[in-house]
């Protein structure tokens, strides 16, 4: 019987079926500071132990300053949960990227550095943004606490099978340095909506995909739970093969595997998902979230829509509109180039890699950043920064009056000093504008990094495909 | 985990949609590292106001103190995966959440702390939120008795015996221990 990538991996994985839920074994189980701790406890309260070290790996960077390291960390708060998973990888035997380790990074950017994640398998960690790495072909979900506990003592998760959900994007687009991967997702989640993938695996399929970057492909991946997707899939390619040849956690037998790979990693012509929605890429311009989800984005081209227009009919999401006007400080009508920023943040999960701040640093080059902007670039992880510096980026946005910090979650979700003060407006590269995201009382524009590029340099967003970025 | 009975409450009502876990327990608060003590913190941005309570707010509305059900509207609980918002609405004493739908995770992280989310219809919710009186949720019969009149719902029946015999669900999953130790033989990545 034909079958799609997801029922591929998903058979594959299950040890027991019983009360029409499945029992999966997980492969490979990230674990990081902020959703961890609780579940360490829970181990020691009942007895239990790790069952798969081997297959468990931590890092700490939700929390972690993007300051001078040698520096003690300030926070106390902080201070407690980083030491408290120092403390529980040593007790339990877990393999921690510290921080001062030249492997520390967000956790869903180390991954694919270190060839923990690979295709087929099944990968979990307690972190909404694990879908990223459905970019290689591997079924990734991303759990809470109770979960984390669960995989850690019996490495597998128990769940109901989710519905199949493609996605086929195909075209051309224009000038791909300026309508980015970030475009293609925020363009996707703002036609179905921040629920439209809910209880489902999304597949992205189509010509615009495979021409995409593994990087690009991660920057779509990540944004799958943004449509409240359970995961994000793409099929794994000769790109996704070579991405991951050598890294330090691929077999050393890699070859085989790929072969093998190669042979199952594919849905079947023929198989059929539960849900499909097709996009064009050629029309897609340069999006700019105006609202308090990421559902709400417009062209950069556009204006802030009127509460009624976005609402269309439905009372509940045009109320939502409203208040989303209200705390963000806009009105409707008003151009989206005319919306002034006070921050930029070239960071994330979404887009922190070495190819976003190659393609930000294109614009960055030679200019200054505007003296109403502060500006901020935190590479994903200690091998991104070190890549960025052996090419002179670090320099190039340096320059241009960036800081360049050390790497971690940062402002995507303000959990360090990272924060916006109520009432600032930033221009951010992340996956959440939801309200006080960045910093109670603080305003986000989820953008691309060439266009947080542009908007640190103008003090406003601006059509990049008017930038000259070859 | 704590076996679920009999809930009757008065409702609280929230009249938001999209409402993400950023909100119902914001991050600042999500560097405690034990499971108790995130009530106060929840929704913390929309009921205070440097520190003083927010009069406009619906948890601040003395009507509803003591209140063991959350009102929701649709896709309740979206964005991050952090238990936290779950643990926070624990805490503060909601024990049930209605809603025309959850988000996964959250709605996932519910079952694993004994609180009892509950998808009904857009006429199920409407007349909920309508309703002054106290309301009566039997997980056993499936159903949320509002002015006498039974509304039946469904639920997952194995989701429903967790909830009702207060299961801890890695103690279940170690019952297949020798199934797990079959896999691992065969399955190697």
């Amino acid at each position: 019987m034909s079958k799609t990538l997801f029922e591929k991996i998903w058979d594959s994985h299950i040890v027991v079926e019983e009360n029409g839920r499945s029992l999966l074994y997980v492969d490979r189980h990230l674990v990081h500071e902020v959703t961890s701790p609780q579940a360490f406890d829970g181990l020691r309260l009942n007895g239990r132990t790790v069952r798969r070290t081997d297959l468990t790996f931590a890092t700490m960077d939700h929390n972690v300053p993007t300051s001078d390291r040698s520096l003690p960390i300030i926070d106390q708060t902080s201070s407690t949960q980083i030491k408290a998973l120092e403390r529980n990888c040593k007790e339990f035997g877990i393999t921690l990227f510290d921080i001062h380790s030249p492997n520390q990074g967000i956790v869903h950017v180390i991954g694919p550095e270190l060839g923990i994640t690979l295709p087929g398998t099944t990968i979990v960690c307690g972190d909404s943004h694990t879908s990223t790495h459905g970019a290689f072909g591997a079924l990734a979900f991303g759990i809470g606490t109770s979960d984390v506990e669960h995989v850690l003592a019996t490495q597998c998760i128990m769940m109901e099978k989710p519905k199949t959900f493609e996605i086929n994007i195909n075209g051309k687009r224009k000038n791909p340095h300026a309508v980015t991967a970030k475009d293609i997702i925020l363009s996707i989640i703002r036609k179905i909506g921040t629920s439209g993938g809910t209880g489902t695996v999304i597949e992205y399929r189509g010509e615009t995909i495979s021409e995409l970057t593994m990087e690009q492909r991660m920057t779509i991946c990540n944004m799958s739970i943004e449509a409240g997707a359970r995961a994000g899939l793409i099929a794994p390619d000769e790109k996704t093969y070579q991405y991951l040849q050598g890294r330090k956690y691929a077999p050393k037998n890699y070859d085989e595997y790929v072969s093998l790979w190669r042979e199952t990693l594919k849905t079947d012509s023929g198989a059929r998902f539960d849900k499909s929605f097709t996009l064009s890429a050629e029309n897609i311009a340069p999006q700019v979230s105006w609202g308090t989800n990421p559902a709400m984005t417009t062209d950069v081209t556009g204006v802030v829509p009127f509460p009624d227009e976005y609402g269309k009919g439905n009372s509940e999401e045009e109320k939502g509109a409203e208040k989303a006007l209200q705390y963000m400080n806009l009105k409707a009508g008003m151009a989206i180039t005319d919306i002034t920023i006070d921050r930029v943040f070239i960071g994330s999960c979404t887009n922190s890699r070495l190819e976003d701040l190659m393609e930000a640093a294109k614009v960055v080059k030679g200019k200054k950043v505007s003296s109403r902007v502060r500006a901020m670039v935190v590479p994903g992880s200690q091998l991104v920064k070190k890549n960025a510096e052996e090419i002179g980026l670090d320099k190039i946005f340096k320059d241009a009056g960036f800081e360049w910090r050390e790497s971690g979650c940062s402002m995507c979700l303000g959990m360090n000093p990272d924060i916006l003060a109520s009432g600032e407006r930033c221009a951010s590269t992340s996956n959440r504008n939801f309200e006080g995201r960045q910093g109670t009382g603080g305003r986000t524009h989820l953008v691309s990094p060439v266009m947080a590029a542009a908007a640190a340099i103008h003090g406003h967003f601006v059509d990049v495909r008017e930038l000259d970025l070859n | 985990m704590q076996p679920f009975h009999k809930i009757k409450s008065i409702a609280t009502p929230l009249d938001k949609v999209n409402v993400d876990t950023d909100q119902i327990v914001p991050k600042q608060f999500l560097k405690l590292i034990q499971r108790t003590g995130f009530g106060q913190y929840l929704f913390y941005d929309w009921r205070f106001e440097k520190g003083t309570p927010r009069k406009d707010f619906v948890l601040n509305d003395p009507a509803y103190k003591n209140s063991k059900i959350l009102l929701a509207r649709d896709n309740f609980g979206c964005g991050s995966s952090r238990e936290h918002a779950v643990w926070a609405l624990d805490d503060y004493g909601f024990k049930v959440i209605i809603s025309t739908s959850f988000a996964d995770i959250f709605y996932n992280n519910c079952f694993k702390n004994g609180i009892l989310p509950i998808q009904v219809s857009d006429e199920t919710l409407q007349k909920l939120f309508s309703t002054k009186s106290e309301i009566e949720v039997d997980l056993e019969g499936q159903s949320i008795i509002v002015d006498n009149v039974p509304i039946l719902f469904h639920i997952e029946p194995y989701r429903k015996k967790i909830l009702l015999e207060g299961l801890d669900d890695i103690a279940v999953t170690l019952l297949h221990e020798d199934k797990i130790v079959i896999y691992e033989r065969s399955h190697k990545i």
